[in-house]
Parts: structure tokens; sequence; C-alpha cells
């Protein structure tokens, strides 16, 4: 064998190999090491080979897992060595063994730069590769330019290049700025023409980065994109090198694709003609091939393909082709395409339409989750968990339940999180609830964790036809041998608080609660004993009349645990001893727990907060739950502005704190965070439910009771580290419209009138998005109602108020968004007959105390119903004279029209679907156009369009609209007019010409003309 | 970002070859090494070639004796990893002929080179075999 030229190395190698165990392994790289160091402390008699080899053996140490702390300037001085063997060495070792912060690193920016800039291809190729791995902040600014240069020179070779795009991608990450400079975007675009496919692999990579940033810049990259796509597609101009199993570069086409997913939409017809196009060729023509490389190449590009076509959404056929594919893949025995067609079909839940059709899986899926790979369970998980609503809740999650007995431990946190998130996210009823998760502490205990417990006391307290249920619930599982911790807590806490509405029930009497609770006191541990202590106290003041033989036992239990070291302990027993021996003011005190403030579930917002860190930040991004939950989903009226996450701060607004006869739960809940306001420590971040739960334990006073005390009781329960939400309680008025929408309403509205997606509306706390499909006089509009908080938005009312000519139908709105979710409204539009009016979207929503209400025009305007046509001199002219005059044909002379070349206004013209036909009319200052428009009452009918300019005049000009009925011939003109006199500035943006300077409007028409309506047919 | 760490392992669990394409230290390597060693070593062949690890996923293959282990962000196709791996050893087979352990283990520095063209920044910069391997046949030669 021949050993690389490096004797030592090699002799070092197999040594280390031929260690029989770790420590004689230790004992051989301690040799090593020990003798480097001493050859490097010399160096002066080090020859380049022998350098070469050293730093070659220390990265072999390293890879093995030890530590290698010195020899990394000898590494880094091998960057600036002559020969080639020894300079690529030190590249390579170096950035193995270095990070980008390390001091040496910047030593060698010199040597690096006059590399990259140097005549040597091979030099500048390792320079480039170091730099694109560990380059930092330094390298960024000092070469950024030189990689630009390196990457778009036409002198240079490609095997440099692409090297260069990569090492740009890397310095555009760690410095932003560098890239994003004076014509790169067209520099960016350019790379895509470039043939050889190493290069555009890295360029595609480089773009992604780009894109991924700033899409709106690099939108003329997207048609070269999809060129890019159909050349690999049908292999075109593709050597032999760079296809793989006879699949051109699978891996550029994969790159390709995801690029394309950056962009939101893809506005221009062929563009997206020529791209469906081929996702139809990959979607259609990917078979089950017997060889193993080609067919996980060819699903490698058909999964990418099926990623596109789920985030453009556009084309109903090919998303249920989609969804079909999914369907099969997930059934099929191979298991890593049934690992990725579960996986995907989890991120087509994001997608309208399609849940119904998923759903119908889901007994395969179900199967899955007993798969035996956990990759595939985990898939198959949070499938489940993403498909889950009211429908299915109950299959669901007791399939989870059920598996939860055999999952392996690493999979039970998530299992029994994600089991109770459902259950209180679609409980059908409030007792199945209690239900699924009292069998999840009995089953899970270990995983359960305190937050999911606490919530299903909130839901038993604030509910009383659940109570009697959940105590003897509680009371039942206490008859197991040997139950959870936490199910003693549970139990104990239900049974205080609500065992005496059993007591008629047998084994339910005062007595048998206490002894059977109290069985289970020496099996738990110290941190459980304050509710146990708790619970006696309740059952003590439940027993009426006293019973004496029970009150001895009790005391006899507070006596013993007063002199506990515990100090909580200590301390409840202390109290409770005292207070149950006054007797009747017991009652007052230990009554029954107010309700508890409604908020959010700190367990959807645990689960939301781990979600957002790894999401994808592609298009496509994880749906929180977009159904909206039955009435267990419960809102958190944090104040308006915005307050991080429940602080105190908001008590200060409170009025008085005097309690009053009528107060309201609110109201009761402030004046004991008043009491306490003090103890608490604002800055304790997890919330500890457990003195949440206790927390408002004294309240319930009648009027009167002295307050003083209650805050005395109150303190000393306080001293379990707390930190109760009470930002939940705002008790201010309400304020109406505070909010101000973030950008301009109109101008939203005007860009939408011309195209089909984007935001209607936007303000801190919601975004309001749209997306409409036209068809013919029908049309469907999706709103997206997306929730920007933490937090819920409530009372969200959405009214349509259509004028008389269109039909519109809104779907449901639900009432409560929940925190960060989405949720679509359809709103199907059935075009009755010509109009310009608008329809209005009467839009409403609460958070915190703010009532928002905001009016929006809906972007339903006449030329959606419009379909551009082209239309050949032949057949426009005979139509022309046979509309001949007025109703039909309408003639006007336009004047304060927004001046602007013709160019211009042809292009405005067809961004609202009026087809401009260039040349049909011989005066090359007139324009002619034409469109079909849709309604009910007219059906497709013909509209034609000649204006005729003065080039002298641009503000006036004279317009002539000819269609089969006058409402039609009318309307349209007007809408024209309105076009023309004021465009809105919004609606230039898509125009590729550059917009003439925006001049005032003249309030008078020009006056030298005496009449321009002669002047103008002086011109014809 | 892509793909983040490429390692080969044998089945033994001993590295034969690690890249990293962000830094972690080396305590931080070797515990991330041994979980996912475990956790890939253990599985068999009729279960798929994903692996979820914290943030990462693994997406692994088996050559005889050596198992190849690429860890990648959400941004990557798997299948294409996949399948990146295959080519990497077909590249290495083109250079060694039936490349084998002992060939990465004693040949490291060319492994490493391969690599380095195929690789860069955790984004795949080359595909083609014949200019992979160009600058190693170059230097053989000289």
């Amino acid at each position: 064998m021949a050993l690389s030229g490096m004797r030592g190395l090699s002799v070092f190698i197999s040594d280390v190999r031929n260690c029989q165990n770790k420590d004689q392994e230790r004992l051989r790289v301690d040799k090593e090491l020990g003798n480097i160091r001493t050859r490097f402390k010399n160096e002066k008699g080090l020859s380049p080979y022998e350098k070469k080899k050293y730093v070659w053996k220390m990265l072999y140490i390293y890879m093995l897992g030890y530590d290698v702390d010195f020899g990394h300037m000898e590494a880094v001085s091998l960057i600036s060595a002559p020969k080639y063997p020894e300079k690529q060495v030190g590249y390579i070792v170096t950035s193995c063994l270095l990070n980008e912060n390390h001091d040496f690193l910047r030593l060698a920016i010199n040597t690096v730069r006059n590399d990259i800039i140097g005549r040597n291809e091979t030099f500048q190729c390792l320079a480039l590769t170091m730099v694109g791995n560990i380059g930092g902040r330094d390298f960024a600014e000092s070469l950024a330019p030189d990689v630009q240069k390196l990457l778009i020179s036409s002198s240079c070779r490609p095997l440099v290049r692409k090297k260069a795009a990569l090492c740009l991608l890397r310095l555009f990450r760690k410095n932003p700025d560098v890239v994003n400079v004076d014509g790169w975007v067209d520099r960016m675009a350019q790379l895509l023409d470039e043939r050889d496919l190493g290069v555009l692999t890295s360029s595609m990579s480089l773009l992604v980065a780009l894109v991924s940033n700033n899409h709106e810049a690099y939108w003329s990259c997207l048609p070269k994109c999809v060129k890019t796509l159909e050349r690999l597609a049908r292999n075109q101009d593709i050597p032999q090198e760079y296809t793989y199993y006879g699949i051109p570069s699978p891996w550029l086409q994969v790159k390709t694709m995801r690029a394309l997913q950056y962009f939101p939409t893809i506005e221009d017809p062929n563009t997206r003609r020529s791209l469906f196009e081929v996702l139809q060729r990959i979607l259609m023509g990917t078979d089950v091939v017997k060889n193993v490389n080609k067919n996980n190449a060819s699903h490698a590009v058909l999964f990418e393909a099926l990623a596109l076509v789920m985030h453009l959404d556009a084309e109903k056929e090919m998303m249920s082709q989609c969804v079909a594919l999914l369907g099969k893949f997930i059934a099929v025995r191979e298991p890593n395409i049934r690992y990725l067609g579960l996986e995907n079909m989890t991120r087509m839940l994001l997608v309208t339409d399609v849940q119904d059709i998923i759903k119908r899986h889901q007994a395969q899926i179900i199967t899955s989750l007993k798969d035996p790979d956990i990759s595939i369970r985990r898939r198959a998980l949070d499938l489940l968990y993403g498909m889950c609503d009211i429908t299915n809740a109950k299959d669901i999650v007791e399939e989870l339940l059920q598996y939860l007995s055999t999952a392996e431990f690493a999979m039970r946190e998530e299992l029994s999180l994600k089991a109770a998130i459902l259950a209180e996210k679609f409980a059908p009823d409030l007792s199945w609830y209690v239900d699924v998760i009292l069998q999840l502490i009995d089953k899970a205990g270990d995983f359960v964790s305190d937050d999911i417990w606490f919530r299903v006391v909130q839901f038993v307290t604030n509910n009383e036809d659940l109570q009697p249920y959940a105590a003897a619930k509680a009371r039942e599982y206490l008859d197991k041998p040997a139950i959870h911790e936490t199910m003693v807590k549970v139990s104990a806490y239900l049974l205080g608080e609500f065992g005496h509405l059993l007591a008629r029930r047998p084994g339910c009497s005062p007595k048998e609660l206490f002894s059977i609770i109290h069985e289970k006191l020496p099996t738990v541990p110290s941190s459980t004993i304050p509710i146990l202590l708790s619970t006696y106290a309740k059952i003590l003041m439940h027993t009426q009349p006293p019973d004496p033989e029970l009150q001895n036992q009790i005391w006899g239990i507070f006596n013993k645990y007063e002199s506990c070291i515990d100090a909580e302990i200590q301390q409840r027993a202390v109290e409770y001893h005292a207070l149950s021996r006054k007797g009747a003011s017991l009652m007052d005190i230990l009554a029954e727990m107010p309700k508890f403030p409604e908020r959010q579930s700190a367990l959807i917002k645990k689960a939301e907060d781990t979600e957002v860190d790894t999401a994808e930040q592609s298009a496509i991004k994880l749906r929180t739950q977009q159904q909206t939950s039955s009435a267990l989903v419960v809102t958190d009226q944090r104040p308006a502005n915005g307050t991080p996450s429940g602080i105190q701060l908001s008590l200060v607004k409170v009025p008085s704190m005097s309690i009053n006869e009528d107060h309201n739960m609110a109201e009761q809940g402030l004046s004991h965070e008043n009491g306490i306001l003090s103890k608490v420590d604002p800055q304790t971040p997890s919330a500890d439910l457990l003195g949440d739960l206790l927390g408002p334990l004294a309240i319930e006073g009648p009027p009167g009771t002295d307050v003083q005390s209650q805050q005395n009781i109150v303190s000393g329960l306080e001293n379990v580290p707390n930190t109760v939400e009470a930002a939940a309680i705002v008790p201010v008025e309400e304020q109406t419209n505070s909010i101000q929408p973030i950008g301009s309403i109109a101008e939203r509205f005007h860009a939408l009138c011309l195209k089909d997606s984007g935001v209607l509306y936007e303000d801190p706390y919601i975004q309001i998005g749209i997306k409409a499909e036209w068809r013919g006089h029908q049309g469907r509009v999706v709103l997206f109602l997306g929730n920007k908080n933490t937090s819920p938005l409530v009372s969200v009312h959405a009214i349509i108020l259509p004028p008389s000519h269109l039909k519109i139908e809104l779907s449901l709105v639900p009432d409560t968004i929940p925190p960060r979710a989405q949720v679509q409204c359809p709103l199907e539009v059935v075009n009755l007959r010509p109009s310009r009016d608008v329809a209005v979207l009467d839009f409403s929503y609460k958070f915190g105390n703010n009532m928002v209400n905001a009016k929006l025009r809906l972007p339903a305007v006449l030329n959606k119903f419009l379909h551009p046509i082209s239309v050949s001199a032949d057949e426009f002219f005979p139509q022309w004279r046979s509309l001949s005059g007025p109703p039909l044909k309408l003639q006007e002379v336009v004047r304060g029209v927004r001046p602007m070349p013709l160019l211009d206004m042809a292009n405005l013209f067809n961004s609202f679907r009026l087809m401009v036909s260039p040349g049909l009319d011989p005066n090359p200052n007139n324009l002619v156009a034409s469109t079909t428009y849709y309604s009910e009452s007219t059906m497709a009918m013909l509209c034609l369009v000649r204006i005729e300019t003065d080039p002298a005049d641009r503000t006036q000009l004279r317009m002539t609209v000819a269609s089969g009925d006058p409402t039609l011939t009318f309307e349209l003109k007007e809408f024209i007019k309105e076009q023309l006199v004021s465009i809105p500035t919004a609606s230039r943006a898509p125009m590729p010409a550059t917009p003439a300077p925006p001049i005032p409007q003249p309030t008078s028409p020009a006056a030298a003309l005496t009449d321009p309506g002669a002047m103008l047919a002086g011109l014809l | 970002m892509g793909i983040r760490f490429i390692l080969m392992v044998n089945k033994q669990g001993q590295t034969r070859l690690a890249q990293y394409y962000e830094y972690l230290t080396i305590e931080e390597r070797r515990a991330l090494e041994g979980e996912i060693v475990r956790k890939c070593l253990a599985r068999n062949e009729q279960q798929c070639s994903f692996v979820e690890h914290r943030n990462y996923k693994i997406v692994y293959r088996r050559y005889a004796s050596l198992f190849f282990l690429v860890g990648v962000d959400n941004e990557e196709n798997e299948l294409a990893i996949l399948e990146f791996i295959h080519l990497l050893v077909e590249t290495m087979d083109r250079h060694f002929g039936n490349v084998c352990e002992l060939d990465i283990m004693f040949h490291l520095e060319k492994a490493h080179f391969m690599l380095e063209e195929m690789v860069m920044n955790g984004c795949i910069v080359e595909t083609s075999k014949s200019n992979i391997l160009a600058p190693i046949q170059l230097m053989d030669k000289a």
C-alpha cells in the first residue's frame, strides 16, 4: 500500500489502530503529542515536509477526539509556504482546527488575500475554500470585493469561480452589507446564465441565501431559475459528467427548486407556464425503478417538486396530484419514501382545502405511529398533531394515549405534551379533557410537566359542572395501589376543593377522603406535602358539623409539621392549625378558590415557542393549529401596549383596591395581587403555577373582611416562588381604534387591484393577507387572518358589505384567533352584472382592551372579471364598426390625465387585464386594447377600447369604449378613466418601465387649447 | 446553510473522518459523535436512512463496515444528500479503486482533498467526478 509518502504518519495511524483499548490509545496519542510539541519548539530544524507530516498528525489526533491546543501557529504558517503541497495542508488543516474568531487567522489575512488576487489558480482555490469555510467578519470586510470580482470575471476559469460563489455566500452571511451593492442583482442574474454546472450549482446556493434575505430585489432571477430547471429537466446541454444515473444533476435541480420556493408567487404568465410544465413532467414522469441510486435521485427531485407545487398552491389539479402521490408514499414499503411522505404531508397541512383529503389517510398514519422505526413514528406523530381538529381529536388523542404505554422514553415527553395540548384545544367536552389528562398522568407521570396538571385544575375550578365529575375521577385513581406523585398532587387538590360535592357517594365521606389521601403522604417527596396540608385544611372546613375525631387527627398532623425543617411546610402547618381553631372564620378564609383569570395555556405557549426557533425560514411555515379551538382556548388579556410576558406593570393602572360587593373576578385577582405586590419578583422567568394555584386562596372573603389579615395569609402562602401572570388582569376601560395600521390601507388596496395576492391590512397585532383566484365571473378569495402575537385575538368579527352586483359568501370567521396562528377564511364571489362599486370588509377584533375596527375595501373590482384577449385586426375592425355609437359605444375626452409615456400607459392597461394590441392602430400615438368581461348577466363579453393621445399634451386624451352591453360600456369607460386620472403610486410598482416624474395635476384643462376634442379629431 | 457535518465511522464506532461546517468545541464534537453513532449504528436495514437528533437530521448510509453520516438542517433535501453520499463513495472508488475503510484511514489527506472539492461552507460545490479528482491527480503526477 502506498502510504501517501508520509511514512511517519502511516506508522502513527497503524499504531493507534493496533491499540487494544482506549487507555493504550491515549498513551500513544499523548506520546505523539509530546513528540510533536518538542519538534515544533525548535522549529528551525524542521523541513516543510516534516512540518506537513506533524500537522496531519495533529489533525488525525483531533479527529479522534483529543484536544490539540498547540501547533495552530505552525498550521497557519504553512499557508504562506511557497509550494503547493505545504500550502494545501496549511489551508485545510487550519480550516479544520480553528474557528473563525481565532486570533491567528487575522495574521493570515494578508497571505490569503495575496493568494486570492494572485495569478495561481490552485492557490486561489485553496484560499477561497478556507475563507468560505471559516472566514469571519474581518475577512468579509477585507476580501469581499476581490471575491466578487473573481466570481464575475470572464477571464477566470469555472474551477475558481464556483469557489468564489460559495466564498461570497459565507462573507455575505457574516456581513450582509458586502453584497448588497449597486448592480449586484444584475450580476447575480447574469451568473445564472452560466453554462458550467459547477459554477451554476454554487451560484444557486448563493442565490438561495440572497433571496431568503430579500426576495424582492432578486425578482429578475426568477425566470432564470425556471430556465435552468427547464434545461436540466429536458437534459439540454448537460455534460455526461453531471448526469447521475441518467438524471441531469439532481442536486442542482433540487437547489433550483429550493430557490424558487423563496419567491412568493410567479406573476409572469410565460414563466409560470414553463415552470408548471416542468413540474408536471416531474410529478407524472417519476417512476419507481429497480436501481436504488437512480430511484433515490429521481425521488429527491420529485419531493422537491412537490414542495414547490405546494408552495405555489396555484394549480388545483396539480395540488390534488400531489396529495394523491403523498397518500401513495405514506403507504409504501420503502422506509425512506414513507418517511418523506409523512414529512411532506405535514407541510401540506398548510395549504387550504386539503385537510379533508389528508384526513382520509388517518388510519394509515396511525399505523405509522406503530412503525418499528422511531424516525417514522416521529413524523407520524407530528402529522397527527398537525391534522388534529375538533372532528378527529377524540380518535387521535386516544391513539396517542394508547401508544404512550409502549412508546420509548425518547418520545414520551413529546407525546404527552402533544396529547395534552390537543386534548385542551379540541376537547369536544370538558369531562373528556379531564379523562385524558388524568390518564396521561397515570400512564406517563414522569413526563407530564406541572403545567399540564395546573391546567386541569384551572379548568375544573372555572367550570362548575365539571367539578363533581373531576373529583369523582380523582377519587377513583386514589384507589390504585401505586400512583404517581403528580397524580397524588392533582387528586389531593381536586378533592380538597371539590371533595365535599361527593359527600353522599360511598367512600367519599370527609373521613374516608382524608384517610385515603393521607395514606399517600409517606410516599411523596416534601414538595408535595404542602398541597396535602392545604387539602386537609379544606376537608376540615367542609366537614360540617365538625367531626371531633377527624379534627384531632388533622390537628395532630399540623402539630407534627409545625416543627418541620422545610419552611414552607412549617408555615402552612402553623397557619392552618391556627386558622382551623378559629371556627367560623375558617369558612371565609379557606372558601373555594375563585375562578382563575382566563389566560393562555402555558403549554401551548411552550409548544409554540419551541416551534419558532426550529421553524424553517422558507416559504412554507409550520401551521400553528388553524382551527378555532373549542371553548378551551382561553384568552390572555394582556395589556395592549405589549408589556412583555406578564409582569406586574399593569397593576399601576388600578384605580382603587377597595373591594366592592359586585367586584368581578378580575378585581379579586387584582386586590390579591396588590397585596403581594412587593413579594413578586418579576424577573423570575418560569411560571411557578403552584403559587399561582394557591395564591388567590384567601381572597374570597365577604365584603368587609379585614384586608390586613388576608394579606398576612396570602404572604404566608406566597413564599413559594411566584410569578403570577398578573398581566392577565387589566380592568381598564375599553379603547377603540387606538391602534394604527402599518402602511397605507389605500395603497395596499390599489396594489391588490392589480395583483392577486398580498397584504390587505396590517397593524401591530394582525395581518390580513389576501389571495384570490378569478375564473370568469366567479372568484375565490381567501383571507388570511394572521395573529402576530403570543396571545389570542378575541371577538373577531368580519362582515362583508357587498354592493348589489356582487354575491359574496364569507365562510365562518372564528371568534378567536389563537396566538401566532393564521386562520384562513375563504370567500366565494359571484359577479352578477357590471359595476364599479366596491365590496367592503367590516373587520373588528379585540386585543386586550383595544377594540380595533377597520373598514377595508376588498379588491374584488371590475378588472378582476376581465380576461385579456388578443384580437387581430381582422377581428377588431368588424366588431368595432358593428358597435356603432351610444349606448354601446361611448366616447369621451378625458382631461387632467396623469401624464405618462405611451408605453407606461400600455403597461398600465395590461396590468388591469386590458390587452393592448400594438400596431393595430396605424397612428403610433394611439392605443387599442381588448378584453373579455365576465358577469352573470353579460356572460363573456368582448370589450374594445381605443385611446387617442395628443403627443403635445399628455394631460388629455380621447377614449372610446365599446361593448355589447350599455352598462358595461359605461362602467368600463368610467373605470379606465379613474385609472388614468389618478394613478395610485403603489400600482406603478409592477411596471417595468421607469415611471414619468410625478407632475402635479393641473386643476383645469390646459388653457391653451380651446377645443381639445377638435384637436384630437384632427389627429385622426 | 445545508450540510453541517460529514462523518465516517466504522461499525465499532471509531471515527475515520470528521468534517464540520460549523464550529463545535472538541467536547461538543465528542458528545455529538457519540450520540449519533449510538443512534445510527443500532438501526437495521429495514429502517429509513434518516435520524432526527437535536436540531439536526442525520442522513446516513452504510457501506460494508463503514458508515457515512451527514448532518443537515431543515434546508436540505434528504434523498439528495443520501445520493450525495453515494457520489462521494463512487468518487473515492474511482480514485482508490474499490475504496475501503483502510484507504480512508491511511489516506486521510486525500479523503479531505476530495471532500474539499465537493462541499464548501456546507453547500455542494461540485458533482462531476473528474472535476473533483482533477487537483488530486495533478498532485499525484507532480
